[in-house]
């Protein structure tokens, strides 16, 4: 329902009300589990139930109940597909609804792009698992075994007469029927069991077609309703006010200073200070005006430009190694044989470092959100990308109990992984119970670039041990960083977002890292990372949370950076360095499909001299995640005189198991290529001693036209007999090594800081080529 | 002091009181008038979310007072065209399936129909050249590119 009823009924009335019933049973032992369900089923959506997942109604429209959601990446169309495919109707007679708490099984919202891997896969089963159900049925009511029948567009009819046939609607009748499912795990590690098997590729209809967007007419003729655009009856429009200083609290407010803006109302609640208006641009005026004077606050943050010593510098808390680390699941460190014998053997010992700056999530629009708080429940609109945490954490907030407050997800205003949207939501639902009326909250451009939980700044440290005759025999890599999580993924409790911090809650830290995801194999290795404590303990404007690919750029760009200078060491073109020390077969044919789409011959790095102001090189990179897998190849022109790099082509190769829709696999991952290359070129968070200094689109840049790269070459490569893993973020990953290793290969200079601007590229160019060999002791 | 207004919005004339001269248009739009599709983005003229055309030109409504434009010819992106009656840029936009989340859609059309309207078949560096000055966080920049050029092939 993408235009959506703001006053649709909770989800059993509304089953009712659009004539839906669930699908019905089979055998007559399922009859008798059904009766069971049918009592439960005013408890509301349960994962145990099929009708929580699928449901058809008397017309045969099919509902699919998606627990996550969709950031415009088009899972909807997506999960439409693979519902269509297995339940056997036409595409556009199934309708998604997406992560309303009050109408979906929790799926854990968006993360990881699980959003097929996880999401789609239940959905695909249990549509399976409706079709096996009504092929049972149509078989005693055509008397003949389910073997002989097949469905066609929703309708069951013999294999050998068509003519002979019953369709969905019919055998559902008036009855709303259910039948149970085997499920286990919760939230994104949800998985179900059921008796159908699933399609097999060839006979696929639906799956792997390239069918269109349903969400984009609605963006493009401005017709779909964003949680921007909800309005409900006597609605208030707040602003949040922010201290000057990180970790000013405010001492005084003068009320008056706004009292000649109509319909205005200062809300102070221990340090959680917004101004209300009936108008919105009241609002604005108003928290531009209000006078406040501010606690002093000496946050003492080293600035963006001295960052990095301080990372290094700075004591480590937590290391991979942790015991606690890994019982939490947290560690993803990796190691083999053992690295510090070989290191003493080794007969060089190749050392490099890298650095990954601090990063806005930089969302198009500032979050927004709407509450609507009534004495006894909660309904908020937000655009979070994990609806049901959000739930939790604003019924804590509240102090509701859980199923007292509904969380309905809304396309919002952009925005990858953990933005500020669960803060926005938090701050409407506070300012809601306070008013006793519906807020809506937006914040300002300063916000949603000073006040969002940020991308951790990191630095990226490599070793590698050659023997004599230039084999890698050791191999490490660290990344030292802030933790991934100063700030909760999931906003499942005040204290994980602005709100809850500024009611006094302590900042919820948790030692979360990674490590850069491949297939190398070297007979000694250790990959892992280590933390350095938080730069506040509350609500900070630098706190760190996941921001787009958490796993990909700011480990990768180290990591395929260094491998790259493995290469150069050994005198080795790139890509078949890499094949040495790879031998998983789909990792080889992915390499292979990215160096024929480029043209690629076989060479060492740096390529020849060349005389003149431009440079051309060429750079190789790759990673895998969650059983995806991406191989890039970067081209530059590098400028020699202005410092200015230019990406005239980008050739990706793809390969996540299963495409599910062969057009928008290629707009996701093009889209991502442009949006990684604004933060390998553009993007980096200035910040003082005090505060965060990027406020706007102009202290903040971030790629435009001219910035792009022209050419975004894609070849994916469909493995149907493998599972979805998805394609949501994950190449995102090599780019910022791939376009590093393509200036050292026009130019035999290497770049170590993100983001690669003029001002570097020519500091760098200027140094001129660095002497990376070290002899070992 | 309330001021009467008269708007002139995809055809249709509202009559609007406000409080303050100086209140940007989009704030007009989506509050007053109930027009979503205008978006915020930055407020400050720096990225587009909020373009409209006023008598044909693709103005930033985030940062143009809502008095200065009483009375002229106001178009939104949903005044642009609709599902039955597309503008064939839209159409294009559908075509090329440019957008992921669609914030900043708005810039992008409604920039990109100014440019064909006074020049109905840009070359691909024009088409770059009119639409640089916009921001889309998604990376949407060829695929608009290419929506445009289609649109000026129709
Ligand atoms: S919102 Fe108007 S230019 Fe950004
Ligand atoms: S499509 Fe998301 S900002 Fe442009």
């Amino acid at each position: 329902m993408r235009e959506r009823d703001l006053n649709q009924l909770d989800r059993r009335s509304f089953l009712t009300a659009a004539g839906a019933f669930v699908v019905a049973l089979a055998t007559p032992t399922e009859w008798a589990e059904a009766a069971q369900f049918d009592s439960a089923a005013a408890a509301g959506v349960r994962p145990d139930r099929l009708s929580s997942y699928i449901s058809i109604d008397r017309g045969g429209t099919v509902t699919a109940y998606y627990g996550k959601i969709d950031g415009g990446q088009g899972l909807e169309t997506s999960v439409a597909q693979l519902v269509a495919e297995e339940i056997d109707v036409p595409w556009d007679r199934v309708r998604v609804v997406m992560s309303d708490t009050a109408q979906c099984v929790n799926m854990g919202g968006s993360t990881a792009g699980n959003g097929l891997r996880q999401g789609g896969i239940i959905l695909r089963q249990t549509a399976a698992e409706a079709r096996r159900l009504l092929i049972g049925l149509a078989s005693e009511k055509l008397g003949v075994p389910a073997s002989e029948l097949t469905v066609t567009d929703g309708v069951v009819h013999f294999v050998s007469d068509p003519s002979k046939r019953v369709s969905y609607g019919e055998l559902i009748g008036a009855r709303p029927l259910d039948a149970p499912v085997e499920y286990h795990g919760e939230a994104q590690r949800l998985t179900v069991k059921v008796r159908a098997p699933l399609k097999k590729p060839e006979e696929f209809r639906v799956i792997g077609k390239p069918y269109p967007r349903r969400d984009l007419p609605g963006k493009v003729f401005g017709t779909l309703q964003q949680v921007t655009d909800v309005k409900l009856p006597n609605m208030a429009h707040a602003r949040m006010i922010r201290p000057p200083v990180a970790g000013a609290v405010p001492l005084t407010v003068d009320q008056k200073s706004i009292s000649d803006i109509p319909g205005t109302q200062v809300v102070w609640i221990r340090d959680f200070l917004a101004v209300v208006a009936e108008k919105e641009w009241n609002a604005v005026k108003a928290a531009q005006r209000l006078k406040v004077t501010w606690s002093e606050s000496h946050p003492g943050f080293p600035g963006h430009e001295k960052l990095f010593d301080h990372i290094r510098n700075a004591p480590v808390v937590a290391r991979s190694s942790d015991s606690n680390v890994r019982a939490a699941g947290a560690s993803q460190e990796r190691n083999e044989g053992d690295i510090e014998e070989a290191f003493r053997r080794a007969a060089f010992v190749l050392e490099g470092e890298y650095e990954y700056p601090t990063m806005s999530h930089a969302s198009m629009g500032p979050a927004c959100a709407v509450a609507d708080v009534r004495d006894d429940g909660a309904t908020v609109y937000t655009s979070t990308q994990k609806p049901f945490d959000c739930q939790l954490g604003i019924a804590e907030l509240l102090e509701f109990p859980p199923e007292k407050v509904r969380a309905i997800w809304m396309f919002g205003t952009g925005g990858y992984a953990r933005d500020a949207q669960g803060d926005a939501t938090a701050d409407a639902a506070l300012l809601s119970k306070h008013l006793k009326r519906p807020v809506r909250v937006q914040y300002m451009r300063f916000e949603s670039l000073a006040w969002d939980p940020k991308g951790t700044a990191s630095v990226s440290r490599n070793r590698a041990g050659f023997d004599a005759q230039g084999k890698v025999i050791a191999y490490e890599n660290i990344t030292k960083s802030f933790s991934m999580e100063d700030c909760n993924t999931r906003e499942r409790h005040p204290q994980d977002t602005l709100a809850g911090m500024a009611l006094g809650h302590p900042l919820n830290w948790r030692a979360a890292f990674g490590t850069p995801g491949n297939n190398y194999q070297f007979d000694n290795a250790h990959w892992g990372w280590e933390l350095i404590a938080p730069l506040m303990d509350r609500s900070s404007p630098l706190r760190t949370t996941h921001l787009r690919d958490p796993f990909g750029p700011p480990l990768m760009f180290g990591s395929e950076a260094f491998v790259d200078e493995m290469a150069v060491h050994a005198k080795s073109d790139p890509i078949e360095f890499r094949l040495k020390y790879i031998s998983e077969p789909r990792d080889r044919e992915l390499l292979a499909a990215a160096a024929k789409q480029y043209g690629w011959d076989s060479r060492p790095s740096p390529t020849t001299a060349q005389p003149g102001t431009v440079a051309t090189g060429r750079g190789f990179a790759y990673r895998t995640l969650g059983g995806t897998l991406i191989a890039l190849i970067a081209e530059v022109r590098v400028n020699r005189d202005s410092g200015v790099v230019e990406i005239p082509r980008i050739v990706v190769a793809h390969d996540c198991g299963l495409i599910v829709n062969s057009e928008t696999i290629r707009h996701v991952i093009d889209r991502q290529i442009i949006w990684q290359t604004s933060r390998t070129m553009i993007e980096e968070l200035r910040f003082d001693d005090k505060m965060v200094q990027s406020v706007d689109w102009l202290s903040y840049p971030v790629v435009m036209m001219p910035g792009v790269p022209r050419s975004v070459e894609i070849v994916t490569i469909d493995r149907p007999d493998q599972p979805a893993s998805g394609a949501a973020e994950m190449a995102c990953g090599p780019l910022p090594a791939a376009i590093s290793n393509a200036v050292f290969d026009a130019t035999g200079v290497r770049l170590r800081r993100i983001p690669f601007t003029p001002e570097r590229v020519r500091a760098a160019l200027a140094r001129g080529p660095e002497q990376a060999v070290k002899a070992s002791l | 002091m309330p001021q009467n207004l008269t708007l002139n919005v995809n055809g249709q004339a509202h009559r609007i009181s406000v409080d303050d001269p100086k209140m940007p248009l989009l704030y007009a739009l989506r509050d007053d008038l109930g027009l979503g599709n205008p978006r915020f983005g930055c407020g400050l003229g720096q990225c587009g979310a909020c373009t409209v055309h006023v008598d044909g030109q693709a103005i930033r409504s985030c940062t143009i007072p809502v008095s200065l434009v009483a009375n002229r010819e106001i178009t939104t992106l949903s005044g642009l065209g609709t599902a039955e009656k597309p503008h064939p840029l839209q159409t294009a936009w559908i075509a090329e399936q440019v957008n992921q989340c669609g914030y900043c859609i708005n810039g992008w059309i409604m920039t990109g129909a100014e440019l064909l309207a006074r020049n109905p078949h840009p070359a691909e560096q024009e088409v770059r050249d009119a639409l640089s000055g916009l921001i889309c966080r998604c990376g949407t920049h060829n695929a608009a590119v290419k929506a445009v050029l289609r649109a000026s092939k129709a």
